[in-house]
């Protein structure tokens, strides 16, 4: 894109330095890229940058260059799998300052009411404009099991919490905040868990609690998938907030056996192991099927973006968005390209 | 009692029936031994309430009940202590993510929900649970309208 006109997500009061915030649209809550790109209507395309075990900014940065051009908003994980890694919050205040759009995940495993609602201010403060609220895997299954749950809030009063704060610009004590965090609130869902029933209702309370977008757990069932979505948009629930669906890169058959077994909460069809496990290249085999998912996902009805998950596998992931042709002809914004023009989203 | 916490699930319809009939009683009794007693009911009530919903549900004090809308499995069971279930990491069997001997807690509450006349109530968003009423009675909060 070269003409800034063609581009919906360029602003004329948006400031040159990409470290600054952007202004807040009309009907906007927060001053971010991510919002921008789900309000005007285009396919969002999200992924994961799994944090460093260093006290290096450069290795942050050397993991978030391999989606530039292709991704509109980076997650920053929050211990997940309770292992401990940089924290999200370093990784989005590392990733602001170079104008990235990261989407601070908090986990409600480690930290209590106190401790969070301070993170939320600092990371606003730090010019982090969405955030993902979640419970957080237990302790049980990470690299420090003999550490102590806190699970003081769960997703729900987390978003809730981050709506006070936001809307009500005060603490969950009453106390008054002098500037409230303009934060894009996002929730978790997993339509492709037990209990199926009892999974709209879930996305029916994220959004009662404040969930303006969902991110999907890996996506493999898209049978599933489109029966959730359909009830969803039965109860209305679509008009309220924006799916972005979860999108795995498998390596092999093993794997994918591995996912299944060992991560509870992960479905993947017999049929796309089957797959795999006949195919003479699986590498390229699991990349082809996520190009097909994310192809198949663009054209189901509610679905606005998806949320690629390459974990050990990113350096792939701009090859996949590519081939899977959903971004057109727009090119998601990347430090490298800003200093080239200012018209890219 | 696992199996009993198990079996008052499979019974959610009963045990609403008794909880609505019974809880006006419990809470009218104790409003009226609080009167004459003041402070001193609150050991023993306590006490048989811990036995009681204890042997039932598996009952954790957490002092603010919660059984009547979440189909009476008692959500302060789930490892994550989760106010809101479920998390994501249900098994495709139906067990917890955390303890793959123990039914998900929330599994459990949606089945227990779907038997109640009022189980639309799981609907609802639940608060985050005050710590400081662990290992207070909810009885006597109700009859204290605390």
């Amino acid at each position: 894109m070269t003409d800034p006109d063609a581009n919906p997500i360029w602003h004329p009061g948006d400031p040159a330095d990409p470290s600054l915030p952007l202004p807040i649209l009309p009907g906007h809550v927060s001053p971010g890229r991510f919002e921008r790109v789900l309000r005007a209507g285009l396919f969002a395309v999200t992924t994961e940058l799994a944090p460093p075990d260093s006290a290096d900014p450069a290795d942050v940065l050397a993991r978030a260059r391999v989606f530039d051009g292709v991704i509109d908003a980076i997650n920053a994980t929050d211990g997940s799998g309770a292992n401990c890694h940089m924290s999200s919050l370093g990784v989005c205040a590392i990733l602001t300052r170079a104008g990235y759009s990261p989407i601070l995940q908090v986990s409600c495993r480690d930290r209590n009411r106190i401790a969070i609602q301070g993170d939320i201010l600092g990371a606003a403060a730090l010019g982090v404009c969405s955030m993902l609220c979640l419970s957080g895997d237990d302790v049980s299954v990470g690299d420090h099991p003999e550490a102590k749950p806190v699970f003081d809030l769960d997703s729900i009063s987390l978003l809730g919490t981050a709506r006070v704060l936001r809307d009500e610009q005060r603490f969950l004590s009453g106390r008054r905040l002098d500037g409230a965090p303009r934060l894009f609130l996002g929730a978790s869902i997993n339509p492709f868990a037990p209990p199926a029933e009892a999974r709209v209702f879930q996305l029916a309370k994220k959004i009662a609690a404040g969930a303006q977008f969902v991110q999907s757990q890996y996506c493999f069932d898209l049978v599933m998938a489109r029966d959730f979505l359909s009830r969803a948009r039965d109860m209305g629930l679509l008009e309220r907030c924006f799916v972005i669906m979860g999108v795995g890169v498998l390596a092999s058959a093993k794997t994918a056996k591995w996912l299944k077994s060992a991560i509870p909460g992960v479905h993947i069809p017999d049929e796309t192991i089957r797959r795999l496990e006949q195919a003479e290249k699986p590498r390229a085999e699991g990349r082809k099927i996520a190009v097909e998912l994310i192809q198949q996902l663009a054209e189901m009805p509610g679905v606005s973006g998806v949320h690629v998950m390459a974990y050990k596998q990113e350096d792939y992931v701009g090859e996949i968005v590519a081939a899977s042709g959903v971004l057109g002809d727009r090119r998601p914004w990347s430090p490298a390209q800003h200093c080239e023009q200012r018209t890219c989203a | 009692m696992y199996s009993l916490r198990l079996w008052s699930v499979r019974h959610a319809r009963l045990l609403e029936s008794v909880y609505r009939i019974g809880n006006p009683l419990i809470v009218a009794t104790l409003r009226g031994a609080a009167r004459v007693f003041g402070r001193h009911i609150d050991r023993p009530v306590t006490a048989i309430e811990r036995a009681a919903k204890g042997l039932m549900f598996d009952c954790r004090m957490c002092g603010d009940c919660q059984l009547s809308r979440t189909g009476m499995s008692c959500p302060m069971n789930c490892p994550k202590t989760l106010r809101n279930g479920p998390c994501g990491g249900v098994r495709e069997n139906g067990m917890c993510e955390v303890r793959p001997d123990m039914a998900c807690v929330w599994v459990q509450a949606w089945r227990g929900a779907a038997l109640m006349k009022h189980g639309g109530a799981i609907r609802d968003l639940a608060a985050a649970v005050d710590h400081r009423r662990f290992g207070t009675s909810s009885w006597l909060r109700m009859a204290r309208d605390d």
